[in-house]
């Protein structure tokens, strides 16, 4: 255990998630340099930016899957920089993948329910699920919460695209989360199928923050209270959505001037 | 319904969840009711030979090559390691239990040298994983293989424990209770309750969360780890488990030849369970054992039949080896696939044939 001056400068933290200084060198190449960004517990922001902008490497980066070269990344005022990605994960940190990452031999409710014990005890448990197991009635739910209850039962690998990018998601909501990465949730989905993601967004818990990467400007700023917009690798302007909207330069950058 | 509620995770049954219940997916099928009962009364219908030679050998084969579709078929990481491990479990109940060669065997009883063999053998195993875990693909069987060939050139060459090229010989079997657990009737229903116990294992453990959680990490490894799992601590724990198996086997294999050599460890030997595993299929736990199965009857029976046909006797290996060619050419999935196909085959010709005109 943390000793108690720890455990109370944690508790003193305000920010959900606070990036200082963090740089990500790949080679010689820096697909992010020096990134400071608070946010804020509950708070909902969009990471804009053309591709090669730096926005899944800074994903990765908050995850874990590849640590930064430089600088710190604290969670709920934990210092994470150096933990590897299922400590954090542990923490209350989740992430959706823009290619989804999903386990195609399982059945779909394998799969959330691995999500669920995952950041539960027993991932070594040799005893199987009873009738009454509490978190394969937690997977049911999440299933259910996400339209899945039909098909729980077929191969991953059997789901239509649209089916795997909300399971994608369920993946991302199981256990207890406190912040949430979205990496283009709605890649490749329909109109009604974009209609059904925003829901979902909407009616998260106030409690649970999360940071949306997100091309569709009319589910990303529909959803999100704060803007960060991104270039080259570098933090280029923060805001509300509507100043960034209405930004010039942002608009010449990325908006193309098309989106007013 | 709203994910607000739910991302909360209430813990209440989901109205209406009938999930198919999650027993033993044979309990239901007849066939391996049958199986079950030939293989229990095989003692009646089989002599000696057959006994021994080639079901007892084949559940030998069967459980170690099961250690190793348990790591490549819900693992996903090709051991070729475990005839090794289960190598040195039997050197180890030889060195620690009661041998001819009494300047190096330490004349243990069989209930301490076994206990003792399984867990050295377990912990060999965990720690070859260990190592072989760091790696990927091609990389984890390059260095299983490498462990299983410095294993054979050891045995080859140490002298203290291991007995050089001749190995240790007359290596003693347990009796107790009145009865020669050697003898075949015995030793038969001895192996046949070993191989029953990991086949069971291993299918429970592939619904458990253990198992399920390691072919998560087939499928997926970095996801596995963005949702909470120690990836390479579930890796190598399944080497742990599948360490545990191999050496299971290793110790029924020194009693049945009751003698254990560098012959019965040689790379050779570490392929052969990696072609019992891939001809029977890998995707389930009974594979193995129909691999083996073949494997036992083509390398008793060939000899002969191929001396009739006036050729070496010795190319046995050449049939399995075509055999081999053959199944991973037709069927990715080994014998298990094609019988699943064929099975599925025929279920489409009834519901044809059954149903009328509907499918015109």
């Amino acid at each position: 255990m943390d000793s108690v001056a720890q455990r109370l400068s944690a508790v003193g933290a305000s920010a959900a998630l606070e990036l200082r200084g963090v740089t990500r060198l790949f080679g010689a190449l820096a697909a992010l340099t020096d990134v400071t960004i608070t946010v804020r517990p509950g708070e909902r922001r969009a990471v804009l930016g053309s591709n090669g902008a730096g926005k899944t490497t800074l994903f990765n980066c908050i995850t874990g899957d590849f640590p930064p070269s430089s600088g710190t990344i604290r969670f709920f005022g934990e210092d994470v920089t150096h933990f590897p990605p299922y400590e954090r994960i542990r923490r209350g940190l989740r992430r959706t993948y823009q290619i989804s990452a999903l386990f195609p031999g399982l059945t779909v409710q394998d799969n959330v329910y691995l999500a669920c014990r995952g950041v539960s005890r027993g991932r070594f448990s040799f005893l199987r699920p009873g009738q009454n197991d509490a978190l394969m009635h937690a997977a049911d739910n999440l299933v259910q919460a996400v339209h899945l209850s039909a098909v729980k039962d077929q191969r991953v690998a059997e789901l239509a695209h649209g089916q795997q990018r909300q399971l994608e998601i369920a993946l991302a909501l199981a256990g207890a989360p406190r912040f949430v990465l979205f990496d283009e949730p709605a890649a490749g989905l329909s109109p009604t199928e974009r209609q059904e993601l925003i829901e979902i967004l909407t009616s998260l818990p106030a409690h649970i923050g999360y940071i949306i990467i997100e091309h569709d400007m009319d589910v990303a700023l529909r959803v999100v209270e704060s803007v960060t917009m991104m270039h080259n690798g570098r933090v280029f302007k923060e805001g509300l959505p509507e100043e960034i909207q209405s930004d010039p330069e942002v608009q010449e950058l990325y908006l193309g001037g098309g989106h007013e | 319904m709203s994910l607000a509620h739910d991302a909360r995770i209430a813990v209440r049954p989901a109205a209406g969840a009938q999930r198919p219940a999650r027993t033993w997916p044979e309990v239901n099928n007849p066939a391996a009711w049958v199986v079950a009962a030939v293989l229990l009364i095989m003692p009646l219908i089989a002599n000696g030979f057959f006994l021994i030679e080639i079901f007892a050998t084949t559940l030998i084969l069967g459980t170690m090559a099961l250690s190793l579709m348990f790591l490549a078929g819900y693992g996903g990481t090709v051991s070729l390691m475990q005839l090794t491990i289960a190598g040195f479990s039997a050197y180890m109940v030889a060195v620690f239990g009661v041998s001819g060669n009494a300047n190096i065997s330490l004349g243990w009883p069989w209930w301490l040298a076994v206990p003792m063999a399984l867990a050295l053998a377990t912990a060999f195993g965990t720690l070859g994983g260990a190592l072989a875990v760091r790696t990927e693909g091609i990389y984890t069987i390059m260095i299983t293989l490498a462990i299983g060939a410095a294993f054979y050139y050891f045995t080859n060459q140490n002298w203290a424990i291991f007995n050089g090229h001749t190995g240790i010989n007359n290596v003693a079997t347990p009796h107790f209770w009145g009865v020669n657990w050697r003898a075949d009737i015995p030793f038969y229903y001895v192996v046949l309750a070993t191989a029953a116990l990991c086949y069971f294992a291993v299918e429970y453990l592939s619904r458990a969360p253990f198992g399920l959680a390691l072919q998560g990490v087939r499928d997926n490894p970095r996801r596995m780890a963005a949702l909470g799992f120690n990836v390479n601590a579930h890796r190598v724990a399944a080497y742990a488990f599948a360490s545990f198996v191999a050496a299971l086997a290793g110790v029924l294999q020194v009693w049945n030849y009751r003698q254990i050599s560098p012959g019965s460890v040689s790379v050779g030997a570490c392929i052969d369970v990696l072609i019992i595993a891939v001809v029977g299929g890998i995707t389930r736990p009974i594979g193995p054992f129909i691999g083996a199965l073949i494997f036992v009857l083509l390398r008793t029976f060939a000899l002969d039949f191929l001396v009739r046909l006036g050729l070496d006797g010795n190319r046995f290996r050449l049939l399995i080896g075509l055999g081999f060619l053959a199944i991973v050419f037709w069927s990715s999935d080994g014998v298990i696939g094609l019988w699943q196909r064929w099975r599925q085959h025929q279920r489409r010709d009834v519901s044809r044939s059954g149903g009328g005109h509907r499918h015109g």
